[in-house]
């Protein structure tokens, strides 16, 4: 198998799963050549990401960083989570194989456009 | 964990009386069938043995079968070998859009080096229409290549009637038939084709082994010079574990074919009728047209390919996207895209294919994990909305 045990734990039981129907931001992205897509919601309390939840149609390897990454931002600081690269997913998940890189961009993605919504002060 | 293998397209497993009979030349008859002594000579008339039982599994003669690498370099072989000797002639080739990478690849070579194709297209269901191959022909065409069946949708092509306008035109054709033998009758003379490629691993033999078919008398320029080995054709010290192994295994599959797959397209049937029973939203691509008995390639809306074969194969269950060499790529196949589906519906596409050695527990374990992973996915998608 070309992928971690823990990247394998994500995709088979992904966690934050699910929509926020009072989201205060959404966003939805998707990757034009393989067309997968992630769609990821927020709550926002002050400075900090309250909730977050995602959903994704995608590779192994999407869902597991989209879960991984929507799990990291929950309680994080906004400016902290406008940090987040797709090397830090990737290595948190024990790598991806070459191939497979581009499928962490799916959440970066995902993470800058929902933060977009919310201007630093 | 149960192990259920249903990706024979990809490569099968090797038979227990193959294997034995691959040891012995490993063992006892390791002469160089070159040689004039006896460990040479009887490598030889080894050799000669599984020849025969090659020629005879696709009805050509012995002395046409060409023992080459495998299935690509039969391919190349026959290919570049009608572009260099027939370029006198012409520089126009005729193929398919649906052709495996070894036929693609090698024709799109041909285009830098000045040759010129047609890529004929193929109906929503993935068969080549004959007369749209009638139509392409042209003074300066010298060959024609289409494959017999597909390896990734199973479809199988209007051989015999694209060889008989071969026949007519007076030009060469070629045809990969290295998923269609040992799954369907092949008789190379009914066909009409001049030159076919076959590969050992698809009809449990070893891999690194097959053969071209070359009619009587075809002009081919070798790819290999050297010795002089298969008259000429090919040079360089035979593989004889591997031609043996080649031979036993055409032997079997010959003696046993039509049992086999009317066992094996029954099972086929029952997994994709369970399928469509019980997973909503799928289609089987090429459904309408005449098929392999061995092959399935459904298409899961709400989920994504690569998602489906990883979860199976958490589950013991080896199956594919596409054809074997484009996973791990993210370009959607271009076999369908060729029948009209969007980059979308490809990713969504799983093959199962199964071979001789399949059970129906094997069918019955795929038909009861299925269900659920598909389920499973289909709920973290953000376009699935169950009804
Ligand atoms: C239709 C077709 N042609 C050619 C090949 C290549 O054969 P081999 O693996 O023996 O080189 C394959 C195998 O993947 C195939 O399915
Ligand atoms: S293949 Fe597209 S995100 Fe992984």
């Amino acid at each position: 198998m070309a992928y971690s045990e823990k990247l394998l734990d994500y995709f088979q039981n992904p966690r934050c799963v699910g929509e926020i129907p009072e989201a205060d931001a959404v966003a939805e992205v998707s990757n034009p050549v393989c067309g997968d897509v992630m769609k990821l919601w927020v709550k926002v309390d002050g400075g900090h990401i309250q909730d977050a939840k995602f959903k994704a149609q995608g590779c192994s390897a999407a869902i597991a960083t989209s879960s991984f990454a929507t799990e990291m931002l929950v309680g994080m600081e906004i400016e902290r989570a406008r940090l987040i690269t797709k090397e830090e997913i990737a290595e948190a998940l024990g790598g991806l194989p070459a191939s497979k890189i581009h499928c962490s961009v799916l959440a970066t993605d995902a993470i800058k456009q929902v933060l977009r919504e919310f201007q630093p002060r | 964990m149960r192990r259920v293998y249903l990706d024979s397209n990809a490569t099968t497993p090797v038979r227990p009386e193959v294997v034995a009979a691959m040891m012995s030349v490993l063992t006892e008859h390791f002469g160089n069938p070159s040689s004039i002594h006896w460990f040479g000579q009887h490598a030889k008339s080894m050799i000669d043995d599984a020849r025969q039982h090659v020629a005879r599994l696709i009805n050509a003669e012995v002395s046409e079968i060409v023992f080459t690498s495998g299935g690509t370099e039969a391919d190349n072989f026959a290919i570049r070998g009608i572009a260099e000797s027939q370029k006198a002639k012409g520089r126009h080739i005729i193929t398919s859009k649906i052709e495996h990478h070894a036929v693609l690849h090698t024709c799109q070579d041909l285009e830098k080096q000045g040759y010129e194709v047609t890529w004929i297209p193929v109906s929503r269901d993935g068969v080549v229409d004959a007369s749209s191959v009638r139509r392409a022909l042209r003074p300066d065409t010298i060959l024609i290549t289409i494959m017999h069946a597909n390896n990734e949708i199973g479809t199988v092509q209007p051989i015999e009637e694209i060889g008989r306008i071969a026949e007519e035109a007076d030009v060469y054709f070629h045809s990969d038939g290295v998923q269609s033998t040992g799954k369907i009758q092949v008789d190379v003379r009914k066909l009409k084709v001049d030159l076919y490629s076959i590969s050992s691993h698809k009809i449990h033999g070893p891999k690194g082994a097959g053969a071209l078919f070359v009619r009587k008398g075809t002009i081919l320029k070798p790819l290999l010079t050297g010795g002089g080995h298969e008259r000429n054709r090919r040079s360089g010290t035979e593989n004889v574990a591997g031609i043996i192994g080649f031979g036993q295994a055409a032997k079997m599959a010959r003696e046993s074919l039509t049992s086999d797959m009317a066992r094996v397209a029954e099972l086929r049937d029952l997994l994709e009728t369970a399928l469509k029973s019980r997973i909503e939203f799928i289609q089987v691509n090429g459904e309408n047209a005449p098929r392999l008995p061995n092959t399935t390639n459904i298409m899961v809306d709400y989920a994504e390919g690569e998602g489906l074969v990883i979860s199976l194969d958490l589950k013991g269950v080896a199956v594919s996207t596409g054809s074997a060499c484009s996973s791990g790529s993210m370009e959607p196949s271009h076999v369908l895209t060729a029948i009209g589906k969007t980059p979308d519906e490809a990713h969504g596409s799983l093959r199962l294919s199964l071979s001789a050695l399949t059970t129906r527990e094997d069918v019955e374990y795929v038909i009861e994990v299925l269900p659920g992973i598909v389920e499973r996915l289909r709920d973290l998608s953000p376009y699935y909305k169950k009804v």
